[in-house]
């Protein structure tokens, strides 16, 4: 069967090998040329790795391909999300490659976060030599195995004479149908032999068929319910973004005149400011979104999985609503939520049809009313908008710097952020307006993401500006990559949203564990502030400006909002090397609205202690 | 709770089993019973599994999930009514010479076979659907059960077609 027929389309600007058409000639080779010959073929621009005993051979010839860029970071956790952050926002594969053992298992958490946020990724691994294998020889591990239930799939190649079909699969499945990471295991003899190397090599994957084209029965019936509905909603997830679709959801949405919601991993792909959108659903969604999901009577899914921090208490999400359900991967439909129309394709083609079809109702007479929809939406836009307080104490307000640094950048910024508050924080108060510049761990929730993933960002975008908005906890678990980002001339910037704890833990230690802030605080140790309590700026330690410094970055410290926007545009106009800012904030600020775990979305809370009235209420 | 047979054909590769039965306890499915072993093409394996599905986690999912692996080349559910399930036991029983007769007796009326046979034990032989083999061990189980093996059920749709007709074509296409 032709591989070829299995694409999902143009908009993955990867090479993709194919398995007919002209042969390159033969080459005499050895295996790790023929790796590195395969990376070059392949269209792997850059590679963020470190070397070490059994992946030692390939970083022979790397040294010399002129075509394929290696950035040796400083932890593989950091090659990891850098090549995560590279694919996200280049919308390329991302490559990142290490050695055997716990060179291989330092890897294990961004290939599962890749896993969980559909990213296309291939990561290569060096293994002990085949003959050693299942020996427990030194740097032994087992990482097919390991990675088994955390990659799309996985290879362990042992033969010199497969590497460049196993990389032309491993690309191939990472970029096609829902993308994902795909980990290619090599043991050293493999790297060391004798080999041919042509290209392109034949592909042989017989079970691999990814459906991308929609069926029109389907579509017709989704457009049939956009037009009947009377509460509608395009519920849109990451998928868009992976499949391009961006301009076509613009055109469904202004056709058919219904709200959108773009999920966390959605952020971009439908611009904040235009009037149709109601903001990110979820538990810290916006209030609007979210209850225009809760009294929706139709929802059209696309590229969306209904997680559970999407629909809270699964069943009563939505309860009146008519599901849409269209997705690349059909294990998603009906897997959370069971769906009315379900729809198997690649978002591009399954929008541009469903544009088509709405077209064709619309001809015939059928079109949606949603003025009365639209008058409870913007009654509820209106009375519960995204805000917060200033600190009465003068100190910083988090959210305050987020917006600023949003409102400050230059366009096309892209954004990357850490996971906690400051993340919420960061997909609520910056405005989001193109695709590809929100980079996030939505699905796993890595910490430590942020900053290798912005420099995997700058690395694939050099001309973007790149801004990490990270958490003090966050940021000591991989600011050891701006050393990379200084050496290798990746500028990015890292704003610190430094409140001197784990925020989001300590917010539900607020909100439900009654204020005992069990190893929370960050900037002091047991017995110093142990009670958790405002403590204002603790001990400083470590003084990220020094420690930023001693990395080769140019570091600052903010704490007064007088300063906010001068160290901000400072930040922005220094671009030959990183930019750290320690912005102090005021540890008490909270994130809302707030959906608690395990509850209703019909429970969520604008504010502590603020239930949204929706006029519904039986008795008040 | 309901059991199904599933009939997967996969790549004959090395792990593809591993993927699978990883996949089964990732998801929290449930495997009732499992058989592998090649097909009359070398290159494919064919996994029979009775799967015990819940509520929440129907059919439908272990199918989608399974299909997802890139290693499986299709997935086939066979009704009871319209396939033929066997599974194969070996069980020892203590028998002497007062019981040992009467073992026999139960042995002819199953249609099962006596393959070995010492002064304290007589091992039997049976095949047949659950229904059957669990009706057998149910008859010998007064005379003491001493040891007893069951493979996974194997089963393959009645009538002239294959389920591996196609897959064949897909593998030798890509080839």
């Amino acid at each position: 069967m032709p591989m070829t027929e299995q694409a999902t389309g143009a908009h993955h600007p990867q090479p993709r090998p194919r398995s007919s058409g002209q042969q390159s000639a033969p080459e005499q080779v050895t295996g790790a040329q023929s790796l590195i010959r395969s990376l070059e073929e392949v269209g792997a621009e850059t590679v963020f790795g470190i070397p070490g005993g059994a992946i030692l051979p390939a970083y022979d010839p790397l040294m010399d391909s002129k075509r394929v860029r290696h950035v040796l970071v400083r932890h593989e956790q950091g090659a990891g999300h850098a090549a995560t952050g590279y694919a996200q926002a280049t919308g390329k594969v991302g490559v990142c490659m290490a050695t055997s053992g716990p060179g291989a298992t330092n890897l294990v958490t961004p290939i599962a976060d890749a896993h969980m946020d559909s990213v296309p990724l291939v990561a290569i691994t060096g293994q002990v030599a085949s003959k050693a294998i299942g020996t427990d020889a030194f740097q032994e591990a087992d990482i097919v195995g390991i990675s088994m239930p955390i990659t799309k799939h996985n290879f362990l190649v042992t033969r010199a004479d497969d590497i460049p079909r196993t990389i032309a699969e491993a690309f191939h499945i990472a970029s096609t149908g829902r993308p994902g990471p795909v980990l290619v295991d090599i043991a050293k003899d493999a790297l060391q032999a004798r080999t041919t190397f042509q290209w392109p090599p034949t592909q042989d994957l017989p079970g691999y068929r990814p459906v991308t084209k929609p069926h029109a029965k389907q579509i017709r019936e989704a457009a049939r319910l956009i037009t009947q509905a009377k509460r509608p909603v395009l519920y849109v997830g990451g998928g868009v973004l992976k499949a391009g679709a961006t301009a076509e959801l613009k055109v469904l949405a202004e056709l058919t005149g219904a709200p959108v919601t773009t999920t966390l991993m959605a952020l971009g792909a439908f611009p904040d400011s235009h009037p149709l959108h109601v903001g990110m659903p979820g538990m810290h969604g916006a209030v609007t979104a979210v209850t225009a999901l809760q009294k929706a009577d139709l929802i059209v899914a696309l590229g969306a999985r209904f997680d559970d921090r999407v629909t809270g208490k699964l069943d009563s999400f939505a309860p009146h609503a008519k599901i849409v359900h269209a997705d690349i991967d059909p294990a998603e439909i009906g897997k959370n939520r069971a769906a009315d129309v379900p729809i198997v394709g690649d978002a591009r083609e399954v929008i541009a049809d469903m544009v088509q079809a709405v077209q064709k109702e619309h001809s015939e007479g059928h079109a949606g009313d949603y003025t009365a929809w639209w008058t409870d939406l913007n009654r509820w836009r209106e009375a519960y908008p995204l805000g917060y307080e200033q600190p009465d104490n003068g100190s910083l307000s988090p959210q305050h710097v987020i917006e600023r640094i949003g409102q400050l950048a230059p366009q096309g910024t892209i954004f990357a952020a850490g996971v906690g508050q400051h993340q919420m924080w960061a997909a609520h108060y910056i405005q989001y307006e193109q695709p590809s510049t929100w980079l996030n761990s939505g699905g796993a929730g890595t910490m430590g993401y942020a900053v290798p993933a912005a420099m995997g960002a700058k690395a694939g975008m050099p001309d973007r500006t790149v801004w990490a908005v990270d958490g003090d906890g966050c940021f000591q678990m991989t600011n050891q990559e701006l050393t990379t980002c200084a050496l290798n001339n990746i500028p990015i910037k890292v704003a610190i949203i430094n409140n001197g704890a784990l925020g989001m833990v300590r917010q539900w230690q607020t909100l439900f564990y009654n204020q005992r802030y069990s190893n929370t605080v960050l900037h002091s140790g047991p017995g110093t502030a142990a009670d958790g309590s405002a403590t204002g700026a603790g001990t400083r330690v470590p003084d990220f400006v020094k420690l930023s410094e001693a990395m080769g970055c140019y570091a600052i410290r903010c704490e007064s909002p007088d300063d906010l926007d001068k160290v901000i545009e400072e930040a922005n106009s220094i671009n030959d090397r990183p930019v750290v800012v320690d912005f102090i904030v005021h540890e008490d600020a909270m994130v809302w609205p707030m959906v608690a775990a395990g509850t209703s979305n019909d429970e969520i809370m604008a504010a502590r202690d603020v239930r949204p009235d929706f006029g519904d209420n039986e008795d008040d | 709770m309901s059991k199904h047979t599933l009939s997967v054909l996969v790549e004959n590769k090395p792990g593809v089993l591993a993927r699978i039965t990883a996949l089964f306890s990732r998801r929290g499915f449930n495997i009732d019973s499992l058989a592998v072993g090649v097909t009359e093409h070398p290159d494919i394996s064919r996994i029979t599994i009775v799967v015990n599905v819940i509520e929440a986690l129907p059919l439908e999912q272990v199918t989608k999930q399974l299909n997802k692996l890139v290693n499986v080349l299709k997935i086939v559910e066979l009704e009871p009514g319209s396939a033929v399930q066997r599974e194969l036991v070996l069980v020892k029983v203590r028998a002497d010479n007062e019981t040992r007769s009467q073992i026999v007796e139960i042995v002819q009326l199953f249609r099962a076979k006596t393959v070995d046979v010492s002064p304290e034990a007589v091992t039997i032989e049976a095949t047949g659907g659950s229904d059957k083999l669990e009706a057998m061990l149910k008859m010998l189980e007064p005379f003491g059960i001493k040891e007893l093996v069951q493979s996974g059920t194997i089963a393959v749709g009645r009538g002239a077609r294959s389920i591996t007709d196609r897959s064949l074509r897909a593998l030798d296409r890509s080839a």
